[in-house]
């Protein structure tokens, strides 16, 4: 393949990947917003969504999009209402120390995924996908006969990649008019700015707290689910997008939203571009490098507000 | 109206107050006198709730506040104008506002009352709030209070850090207030604004309340001023 066709087959897997990091990396970053909490086990949030995801599917059977469907309603909520409960029983009894929350979400991080692993065993686990139509793309050149449109062999996509993105999008901008537009964005904006005073005007914290906490690992569901028809479900597989996560939070500038959004397309994108021409290895090499560079020049991420 | 009974309070381990006891009743001016570091804004944090009581009683209308879930301590009817404003600096002049309505479920025409007592919000609905002068911010700290219609106001150092005419405007807002039948409590620093406008005065040392007397009383003998506050 040529280079321009080849490179919009990779641009096509980074949006994919981006796709599902920018979701992943929301839930992250909107946790770490509200509550200054750096949850160790978002990545497990995200593997739980998707084992379940292929537990549903596995128990309705039927046309495939049939199982999908219910395990995109179903995951993301039972993983949410699972993080719920881990703020109530856990995290609001460390009142929330920064130090202490690390280390209690590193214990939920191992409870998670053996539990995982003790209840569904160890094997990586296929989802159909809903739908799949291969989709050859077309190029287009000014060659020496003038404005030339061709199907370069190989350029092609499927729907349900397509389907992805398009589900990213909108599931990204229902979070921002949540945030921005509603009431329950305005009570968890308060709480974020001043959560003792956001109290004395009659916010319930803690349910604010639990609910944020919920949310953030719902979204890191619905990023697996999405991901499981192209990515088997397995127990481990929380650990790559925990670090990509965080990588991120960290180069979008901690608790900045719009930062995240963008150092999410920006690693996703890399990621894949890099993975197809030369080897993911160094795709993860180069974001991490990122990071370290992001670090020492301006450690507050590129929107983060710097610390006065 | 608001009666707070020996009360106990802890930063953590660090025990602070160790027995405040003042009441406040409807259309007076309460305040709490004491040097810096006696524990006047730790007593109106454990009266919202912000600090749990350890001992001691805090009632509204004889309803035990102290043992209430704290965020349904202002839904009681108390508000709240923190030391140093404590506004949401990234919300708009609107959406403090909001938060304050929302507090008791109060609609349009709260906002017009709270408007009209501070025009200067009105043309700044849009700012965000942490963006307004100091005088600015003070006003819209003392409107997102008034937004929950309290039957009881907590201010605490309203003044700081403003200028004389801004110092005055809030000063007419309190004897509005307490002219409409507020109960208020107010802690303030400059004493000669305090005889102004307080009632009674109650003065804080080391943690305790440890000596009362009438504004009246005050201006005719300043004996305590000295001894309290060594002025
Ligand atoms: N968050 C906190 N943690 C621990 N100790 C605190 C905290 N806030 C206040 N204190 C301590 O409690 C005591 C009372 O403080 P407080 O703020 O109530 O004083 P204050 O009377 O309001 O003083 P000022 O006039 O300076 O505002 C002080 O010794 C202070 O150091
Ligand atoms: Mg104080």
């Amino acid at each position: 393949m040529e280079f321009g066709p080849h490179l919009m087959l990779a641009s096509l897997e980074g949006a994919v990947i981006a796709s599902v990091l920018v979701l992943t990396s929301m839930g992250l970053s909107i946790v770490f917003g509200v509550m200054r909490v750096v949850n160790v086990a978002h990545g497990e949030f995200y593997m739980l969504g998707a084992v379940l995801a292929w537990y549903v599917t596995s128990l309705l059977g039927g046309h495939p999009a049939v199982g999908f469907v219910a395990a995109l309603v179903a995951a993301p909520l039972l993983v949410g209402a699972i993080a719920a409960s881990a703020d109530r029983v856990i995290l609001k009894h460390l009142k929330y120390d920064p130090d202490r929350t690390i280390v209690a979400t590193i214990g939920l991080l191992y409870i998670i995924q053996q539990t995982t692993l003790m209840t569904f065993g160890p094997d990586a686990r296929p989802v159909a996908p809903p739908f799949n139509h291969r989709l050859a793309l077309p190029w287009f050149e000014f060659g020496d006969s003038g404005f030339a449109m061709y199907w370069p062999w190989g350029l092609s996509t499927t729907s349900y990649k397509l389907f992805v993105i398009a589900a990213a999008a909108v599931v990204l901008i229902a979070l921002w008019l949540l945030i921005t537009r509603t009431k329950i964005g305005l009570i968890m904006r308060a709480t974020q700015q001043d959560s003792e005073t956001a109290q004395a005007f009659g916010i319930p914290v803690g349910r604010v707290y639990s609910m944020v906490f919920g949310l953030g690992a719902a979204l890191a569901a619905l990023g697996a689910v999405l991901v499981v028809p192209i990515q088997q479900a397995h127990y481990l597989m929380g650990a790559d997008p925990l670090l990509l996560s965080f990588i991120v939070v960290i180069i979008g500038g901690l608790g900045s939203l719009p930062g995240t959004v963008v150092a999410a397309l920006l690693i996703g994108m890399s990621d894949g571009i890099i993975s197809v021409f030369f080897s993911p290895t160094l795709a993860k090499i180069i974001a991490t490098f990122l990071v370290a560079m992001v670090l020492v020049w301006r450690p507050q991420g590129l929107f983060g507000r710097s610390v006065p | 109206m608001l009666e707070v009974k020996n009360i106990h309070a802890a930063y953590g381990d660090a025990i602070t107050l160790h027995g405040v006891s003042f009441d406040v009743q409807p259309s007076e001016i309460l305040c709490l006198l004491g040097r810096n570091g006696a524990g006047k804004t730790t007593t109106l944090k454990t009266v919202m709730g912000i600090l749990p009581v350890t001992s001691g009683s805090v009632t509204l209308e004889g309803e035990e506040m102290s043992s209430l879930p704290p965020h349904e301590i202002p839904r009681r009817g108390i508000g709240y104008i923190p030391q140093g404003r404590r506004l949401f600096p990234e919300l708009t002049v609107n959406q403090n506002i909001e938060i304050g309505l929302m507090t008791r479920g109060m609609g349009k025409d709260t906002k017009e009352w709270v408007l009209e007592l501070f025009p200067r919000l009105r043309e700044r609905l849009k700012q965000t709030a942490g963006t307004l002068s100091g005088g600015e911010q003070q006003m819209l700290a003392t409107a997102r209070a008034l937004c929950l219609r309290p039957k009881v106001l907590l201010l605490d150092e309203p003044t700081e850090g403003l200028q004389p005419s801004m110092i005055a405007l809030i000063r007419d807002v309190i004897l509005k207030m307490k002219n409409e039948g507020f109960a208020i409590v107010l802690v303030e620093q400059k004493v000669d604004a305090v005889l102004q406008v307080a009632d009674r005065v109650v003065f804080i040392e080391n943690g305790r309340s440890v000596d009362r007397a009438t504004a009246a009383d005050l201006k005719r003998d300043p004996q305590m001023l000295t001894q309290y506050l060594g002025v």
